[in-house]
């Protein structure tokens, strides 16, 4: 069931029962956004981001870098686009978008394992036994959030995958995971919204007198995740999940797969004023029979859904306001190994970026022939992040203090990749 | 789910909570810092706070005062059983006047009979999200049977098995994965999917991580700069690995995959003399090397690839029991498990480069865990009474600094907060509702609970098989606990409920069944703000006193001081 609104409440009656409430306190939980905020000049200006997460690692220089001709080359050859670079033959809809998306073909990064890639890919720091990173969706939702002062539903949604945490953002900035079916599991109480009111209020006592405790901020955390299902559950701004509701054509373009979906609902819920949405979209880490895997399998539903995205943003008039990043933990070894695949490799690859202002239709940087080194200026995970605050107006000045009281900078100190905005 | 209680049963269990103190319970006035703390006549208990009191001291800290007996006891119970006491279990402990109290309980929910069941399925479940995931055995045409494993552990923890001895069975283990076929060894679940893709690599990394504490899936293909494990290392240890095969048998007549048979065959090598079995890698820079099997202390085993020869998993069984590793990555485990925290971060690294916070302890704990045989129970047992486990989590500002939250080492001066896993909750609603008596035979539970979990488990698109879970203290979360199924049934009115009986027992004065709310999930009988929003409940509910239990409960159900552990 994807109902937004428990059954016979909608928020509007909810919260007027505030105002005659009860002889009981009235909860902390409730005041939500009892203060609205409609101006509409606020929606104009807002900016959004949408991170398509390959995960396993995809092997870059098969998809958006190609070496025809070079002993790693591989089998695929490479077709012209409408932008000023050749990618992969078998994203031929997406080679019809590239002028509104670019390349970075000099990434260079130095984790090769799953873990540790996942983590400094989304957060631009390494592991670091004694603090948590925030992910750049923390980040952003973060930093954007004054932005949609009327926005109910989480700031930071992940779809399809895990996403990485909030760090020292702390829990309220987490991702909210759904599954490409955009089905929200439990959200009906099934009870009258009198009866819901009297029973947030017994459990805000329960729960400030544990805080009162100091027994630690995990005790606090709870309360503040309270605060966002409720708000949630009560949302008519759920009813972005429900990609259902797009016409069949749309959905169709998209494509019917978990990716498909997740990058429609991805525009949905870019839509109704969410700063982040990740996409997650996984079984890139080809060691084995790689070339006949992405042939008929990965980058047919790939081709689909990004070219879809990047289409029906534009047409809407949101990709002006909307970055979108495309990446995973690494890519793969330009070497062939023995089973025809390829392992994991993060020396010299690419990520692809658009909209939100960035030039697209070009590649930035190069590899050598075989795609084994990077022969211009390296980029890494920062300046992604730098480039994508830039692009959405975030001011690479902007710095957090982590809860041991140490500075972190924005972007980890990365620097802006200047040919995406000349 | 119910149990019938008749109401006169259940009359006098309520009086008991109505008589008890609510200091006894809640502990409002924690213990001086300074009071002498036992350690109950164990010299290694006598250890741990000797070396946890003197890293206070180096930081000049003061730790908090000593938990209340009904704090200590409900973390002891969700610790040891994955659960939380039940009323009955609370009263007793905290009505008993005796100084070795906890001594005496500590020995009773270790070794007592009544619960050793409890004890085999929440170390049952521990075990096996460590060796195959929080979904291994869930994947579509996976070979690993879930429920193969969790018998087998099951057996062994019943039967206290020495950790070492389990150890070396995982490690060795040949025969069927599935419960009632031919030659089943449920021990083989642990490897059975690790072993034949990407020839075995998986089994190399997984089993250094898990039993030795290195951690090495980095060097596969490459040296790492911060990891003293070189790539010859990883591939030596790979090779202990290839003679092991795991063979798929169908069902008769269909492609459905029945079970799997893990065996070890004579392995040729990759060049061409089986008596030398080499295998070999690729650097980065495209060289081949060539690689046999050598333990990670630089023991060389026979090169032979023929099994009557050299069984390697054999051998590395040996080389893996012998290490000291084995115990210190498993003492290291279970200090995290109970205190929150491990001497390292993460728990599962104890690489050279790695900083150990109280590195003389951990090694102290291992060589005694040796020593002991390896009874987990001892190590259980010493954690357990000791002064740090037996800390309140309430902060002072003597050690306010001391949040592994912020980043800072854990000094353990205090009991630090924890989120119940899924598994815990899931057994603490049983409880709690008085339901678990009656529950179904022990498959068609752990069958319940496990499709209930699956919901959380999230996996990383790889093919090392990394997962997360949503029951993370997020929204997802936060849904399943004011809406779920689970909570409706906990909730439930329905008669033969929890909740019908205790409204329903006409014996029983109105405010001890408020009472009874409180002590049935936080342990604690209600203070006076509380006691009176339940009562203002029962009027809002126009006088009826189920509904309004019911709001109590579920609010109590939904409290940060139900699912933290504190």
């Amino acid at each position: 069931m994807l109902n937004a609104i428990p059954r016979g409440m909608s928020r509007r009656h909810f919260l007027s029962h505030l105002a005659g409430a009860s002889a009981m306190t009235i909860p902390a939980l409730t005041f939500g956004h009892s203060l609205r905020v409609h101006a509409a000049d606020l929606k104009k200006r807002r900016k959004s981001a949408i991170l398509l997460w390959m995960s396993g690692g995809p092997s870059t220089m098969d998809i958006w870098d190609l070496k025809p001709g070079a002993s790693t080359g591989g089998e695929f050859q490479p077709i012209g686009t409408t932008g000023d670079l050749q990618i992969c033959e078998h994203m031929p809809k997406t080679a019809q978008v590239m002028d509104k998306l670019a390349v970075i073909r000099s990434m260079s990064t130095r984790e090769a394992d799953h873990n540790r890639g996942r983590y400094y890919m989304h957060t631009g720091y390494v592991p670091n036994p004694n603090i948590e990173h925030p992910s750049y969706g923390a980040v952003i939702a973060h930093e954007t959030m004054n932005q949609r002062p009327d926005l109910e539903i989480p700031p930071f949604i992940s779809v399809g995958g895990g996403s990485e945490g909030p760090g020292f953002l702390g829990m309220a900035w987490a991702p909210f995971v759904v599954s490409s079916t955009g089905q929200v599991r439990n959200l009906e109480m099934g009870l009258d919204d009198k009866r819901l009111l009297d029973r947030m209020s017994a459990l805000d006592m329960i729960e400030n007198n544990f805080i009162g405790e100091k027994r630690g901020s995990s005790a606090d955390d709870h309360k503040k995740i309270l605060k966002k299902t409720l708000d949630l559950m009560t949302s008519k701004q759920m009813e972005a999940f429900k990609v259902t509701k797009e016409p069949a054509a749309v959905q169709e373009a998209y494509g019917n797969d978990g990716f498909g979906r997740g990058c429609l609902m991805a525009r949905r819920l870019v839509e109704a004023g969410v700063p982040f949405v990740e996409v997650d979209f996984g079984g890139w880490d080809n060691h084995a029979n790689i070339f006949p895997t992405l042939k008929n399998q990965k980058l047919p539903i790939m081709d689909r859904a990004i070219s879809s995205l990047v289409s029906d943003l534009d047409e809407r008039g949101l990709l002006q306001d909307t970055a979108i990043i495309w990446m995973g933990e690494f890519s793969r070894t330009p070497r062939i190994n023995g089973t025809t695949g390829r392992d994991h490799w993060a020396r010299s690859w690419s990520v692809v970026v658009g909209g939100a202002g960035m030039n697209g239709g070009i590649a930035v940087g190069k590899t050598n022939e075989d795609g084994t080194s990077v022969e211009t200026e390296p980029y890494t995970s920062q300046d992604v992040m730098a480039s994508i605050c830039k692009a959405l107006g975030i001011s690479l000045e902007t710095t957090f203090t982590s809860r041991s009281g140490r500075p972190m900078k924005i972007a980890a100190g990365g620097k802006v990749i200047k040919e995406l905005f000349a | 789910m119910g149990r019938i209680v008749s109401s006169k049963a259940m009359g006098l269990m309520l009086s008991l909570v109505a008589g008890l103190a609510s200091d006894d319970l809640c502990g409002a006035a924690p213990s001086k810092a300074t009071e002498a703390v036992a350690d109950f006549g164990l010299p290694q208990v006598k250890f741990i706070n000797e070396q946890i009191r003197q890293s206070w001291v180096d930081n000049q800290i003061a730790p908090s005062g000593m938990a209340s007996d009904g704090e200590w006891c409900r973390r002891l119970f969700l610790d040891v059983l994955g659960r939380v006491p039940s009323v009955k279990e609370m009263r007793d402990f905290v009505a008993d006047k005796d100084p070795q109290k906890r001594a005496r309980l500590v020995d009773r929910i270790l070794n007592d009979d009544e619960y050793t069941e409890e004890f085999a399925r929440n170390w049952t479940t521990l075990w096996t999200n460590i060796l195959i995931g929080r979904n291994g055995g869930n994947e579509q045409r996976s070979l690993t049977s879930r429920s193969g494993l969790q018998k087998y552990l099951r057996d062994s923890l019943a039967r206290n098995k020495p950790y070492d001895v389990m150890v070396r069975e995982l490690i060795t283990a040949t025969g069927s994965t599935t419960p009632g076929s031919d030659g089943f060894n449920g021990a083989v679940n642990f490897l059975v999917m690790k072993v034949n893709e990407e020839k075995g690599t998986l089994a190399t990394a997984e089993t250094a991580k898990i039993f030795l504490g290195l951690q090495v899936q980095c060097t596969q293909c490459h040296n790492h700069p911060f990891n003293d494990w070189k790539q010859q290392k990883f591939w030596e240890m790979n090779a202990f690995f290839r003679q092991t095969r795991a063979l798929r048998r169908y069902v008769e007549g269909s492609r459905e995959i029945d079970s799997a048979e893990l065996v070890d065959e004579d392995f040729s090598g990759e060049g061409s003399d089986p008596a030398e079995a080499e295998i070999y890698y690729e650097l980065r820079n495209g060289l081949v090397k060539s690689a046999y099997p050598v333990f990670v202390d630089g023991t060389e085993i026979p090169r032979s690839g023929y099994v009557s020869e050299v069984r390697r998993r054999e051998v590395l069984g040996d080389l893996v029991t012998r290490s000291a590793y084995l115990e210190k990555a498993v003492v290291n485990r279970l200090w995290a498990h109970f205190l929150g925290y491990g001497f390292t971060k993460p728990i599962d690294d104890l690489g050279t480069h790695n900083p150990v916070t109280h590195p003389a302890l951990l090694e102290y704990l291992g060589t005694e865990l040796r020593t002991n045989s390896f009874n987990l129970k001892e190590l259980m047992r010493w954690i357990v009474l000791s002064q740090p486990y037996g800390l309140s989590s309430r902060t002072l500002e003597s050690n306010v600094k001391d949040d592994p939250q912020l980043g800072e080492t854990p000094k353990f001066s205090r009991f630090y907060l924890r989120q119940m896993r899924a598994e815990e909750l899931y057994e603490s609603l049983l409880v709690a509702t008085e339901a678990h008596k009656t529950r179904g035979s022990y498959e068609e539970q752990e069958k319940s609970k496990n499709d209930w979990l699956r919901q959380f488990v999230i996996a990383f698109g790889n093919d090392e098989g990394t997962e997360t879970t949503t029951f993370n203290g997020t929204i997802p979360q936060a849904l399943m606990m004011f809406n779920g199924e689970l909570i409706k049934k906990a909730t439930s009115l329905e008669k033969g409920s929890f909740l019908h009986r205790v409204a329903a027992d006409s014996s029983v004065k109105p405010p001890d069944k408020i009472n009874y709310m409180f002590m049935s999930g936080l342990g604690r009988l209600p203070n006076k703000s509380e006691f009176n929003a339940a009562n203002l409940l029962v009027q809002r509910r126009g006088g009826d006193a189920a509904a309004a239990l019911q709001d109590i409960w579920w609010a109590v159900l939904n409290s940060n001081e139900f699912i933290l552990n504190h």
